[in-house]
């Protein structure tokens, strides 16, 4: 379960502030976050994803507060559980599709790269049509490809929270088809808990609840 | 860390033209310093033991290093000539044995060095194949020679013409090889050896010909002056000694008036080396005395020079690369802020993200440092050679 409480975030040099009282995903829940732009979605994300901290709150996932974790903490709970989907990609532009995908293996100690891992790797990008190009340059590919590339980046590491930051936004319908089918298809099949950032009002029948950040309000899809 | 390197080497690979430069850049900064003292200790330990194993070298007033580099690596200048007599009056003072050399003449670009058999015995030279050479026109080749050319004894080695456009000029002389030397490491592996006397029929100053006593040669005289017969220009003069030929071959003239490049001079003593020098000291001497080790330890001393202002150069240029590689790598960290905030989301921590370029850096400084070692290896391989052709040819 997610849990915020009391959460007041501001950036140093901005009059941007985000303010949240509460807030509660049950675990396995799949939620959307929605508002208009500069309502504090990605903030949020990244927030609940511990890239950035509150000043003053508190976040739990699951029994763990976050926001209690030394920074050293935070970033080894961030790579080993949290699948992370950004709006733009975040890819690394000197390494292969196949080596994108297992990035989260080389830079945590923790994480064990084996051949099972290798092959889930593969079989993910299979799933998103691209079991072919593993060994191309992200450079080489279309939009939508690199959306892919970076979903199955989220996703390898098996987390039990993923966060993504507006996925779909600018994907032709082929490739968000395939990218929400793989998101939710993880999410129901593993019992993670999804929260996804999106403008895209056809995606909110997929979702258990909808959070409006514009507003604050909950609302029901 | 395996990780690590695996991250370090798809970035070096990917930007594989500017990681080649940056590897060839460090890579010369590294080599060239060492690469110049690795050449110049060959450069001292060659040149000194040559040097110090030749005692005296006698030879005509001229540059002396000149004369030293021509008598002990027969090398392409060439000093000013002096008279045979004087190997012979070294000889006759009892001071010194006298080994005389001419080093004039070339057979294929490879040096002809006419000696003594003396030379031989004082070089500790063996013949590994063949014979010795026993009479005019006969010669030996120095092992690398006869590798590189392929010969053989018995076959013929064609002395070079000095100047196509001389007529009056040395004649081609076809001599027989009859000997191949064991090979010794040293400059006598890259000659061809000849008794003195042949290489005086190389400059015409030895000559066989036709007997004009015979009947058969009888076109071929112009005028008899009682004992004297003066042949015209028909009398056939051989390029090539014969068995059947040689006793013609005879010498006009004093031979000790005849031309050598020097003498080297070995002493019984040091007290008759003091002596012999003394004879050859002042400034009317036609001739100088060397010590060749002097000779090389200055010239050395004239290298060492120079390799501490080139070494003095290359630091400053030295410094000015690393400064500009430092450079071009905190640029290239500016330029990838972008690529390590991913890391950074990712959660990678800032340890690991300096580990990575740690990584890169020391992969671009490992491989230039395995390139140094190779070129270093290279050079002291072929410093020899190198040492050859720019120090002494």
């Amino acid at each position: 379960m997610i849990r915020i409480c009391d959460l007041d975030f501001a950036y140093p040099n901005g009059p941007f502030r985000l303010r949240l009282p509460e807030l509660q995903l049950p675990r396995g829940t799949h939620a959307a976050f929605i508002g208009p732009s500069g309502s504090g979605k990605t903030t949020l994300l990244f927030l609940l994803g511990g890239v950035l901290t509150p000043r003053a709150g508190h976040i739990w996932a699951g029994e763990l507060e976050i926001t209690a974790l030394e920074e050293a903490s935070r970033r080894d709970f961030r790579l080993r559980r949290i699948g992370m989907v950004f709006q733009e990609f975040e890819l690394i532009e000197y390494l292969t599709v196949r080596d994108n995908i297992l990035l989260p293996y080389r830079l945590c100690r923790r994480l064990r790269l084996n051949g099972a891992v290798v092959r889930r790797a593969e079989a993910l990008a299979e799933k998103v049509a691209l079991g072919d190009k593993l060994d191309r340059f992200v450079d080489c590919l279309s939009f939508g490809e690199r959306q892919r590339v970076g979903l199955c980046r989220a996703l390898v590491i098996e987390p039990e929270l993923v966060l993504a930051d507006e996925p779909t936004a600018g994907l032709d319908p082929a490739s968000k088809a395939l990218v929400v089918e793989a998101l939710l298809g993880y999410a129901r099949s593993s019992g993670a808990t999804l929260v996804m950032v999106t403008h895209d009002g056809d995606l909110l029948p997929h979702f258990d609840q909808v959070i409006d950040l514009g507003s604050f309000q909950e609302a029901k899809p | 860390m395996r990780d690590l390197l695996h991250l370090a080497w798809r970035y070096l690979a990917y930007h594989r033209a500017k990681t080649v430069v940056l590897v060839l850049s460090i890579a010369l900064i590294l080599y060239v310093p060492i690469g110049l003292r690795v050449l110049v200790r060959q450069a001292r330990a060659e040149l000194a033991s040559r040097a110090a194993s030749t005692p005296l070298i006698l030879g005509a007033k001229g540059s002396p290093l000149e004369l030293v580099l021509k008598v002990l690596y027969a090398g392409r200048q060439d000093p000013p000539l002096m008279r045979y007599g004087e190997a012979e009056r070294v000889a006759k003072s009892g001071l010194a044995q006298a080994i005389p050399l001419y080093i004039r003449y070339r057979a294929q670009g490879d040096p002809i060095i006419g000696t003594t058999l003396d030379y031989f015995a004082f070089r500790g030279l063996r013949i590994a194949e063949g014979r010795q050479m026993t009479r005019l026109g006969d010669c030996v080749a120095g092992a690398e020679v006869a590798r590189r050319r392929g010969l053989r004894p018995q076959d013929a080695v064609v002395s070079s013409a000095e100047n196509l456009f001389d007529v009056g000029g040395a004649y081609p002389l076809k001599m027989r090889l009859t000997g191949i030397l064991a090979p010794t490491g040293t400059p006598d592996d890259r000659v061809i050896f000849a008794d003195l006397k042949t290489t005086w029929v190389i400059e015409g100053l030895a000559h066989g010909h036709q007997d004009l006593s015979r009947p058969e040669a009888a076109a071929g005289v112009l005028a008899r002056k009682g004992a004297n017969v003066i042949g015209n220009a028909s009398v056939v003069e051989y390029n090539e000694v014969t068995d059947d030929n040689i006793a013609s071959f005879h010498f006009h003239g004093d031979p000790a008036a005849y031309p050598i490049t020097a003498v080297i001079a070995l002493p019984r003593d040091e007290k008759a080396a003091t002596l012999l020098m003394g004879r050859y000291e002042g400034a009317a001497a036609a001739h100088q005395i060397l010590r060749p080790i002097e000779v090389i330890e200055d010239l050395l001393r004239t290298v060492l020079a120079v390799e501490k202002f080139v070494v003095a150069a290359l630091a400053l240029v030295g410094a000015t690369t690393l400064a500009t590689a430092t450079l071009v790598f905190l640029l290239s960290l500016r330029l990838r802020r972008r690529e390590m905030e991913t890391l950074v989301k990712l959660g990678a921590s800032r340890g690991r993200i300096a580990a990575l370029v740690a990584s890169e850096i020391a992969g671009v400084v490992g491989a230039a440092a395995v390139l140094a070692a190779l070129f270093t290896w290279a050079t002291a391989a072929a410093g020899a050679n190198l040492l050859r052709r720019f120090l002494i040819e």
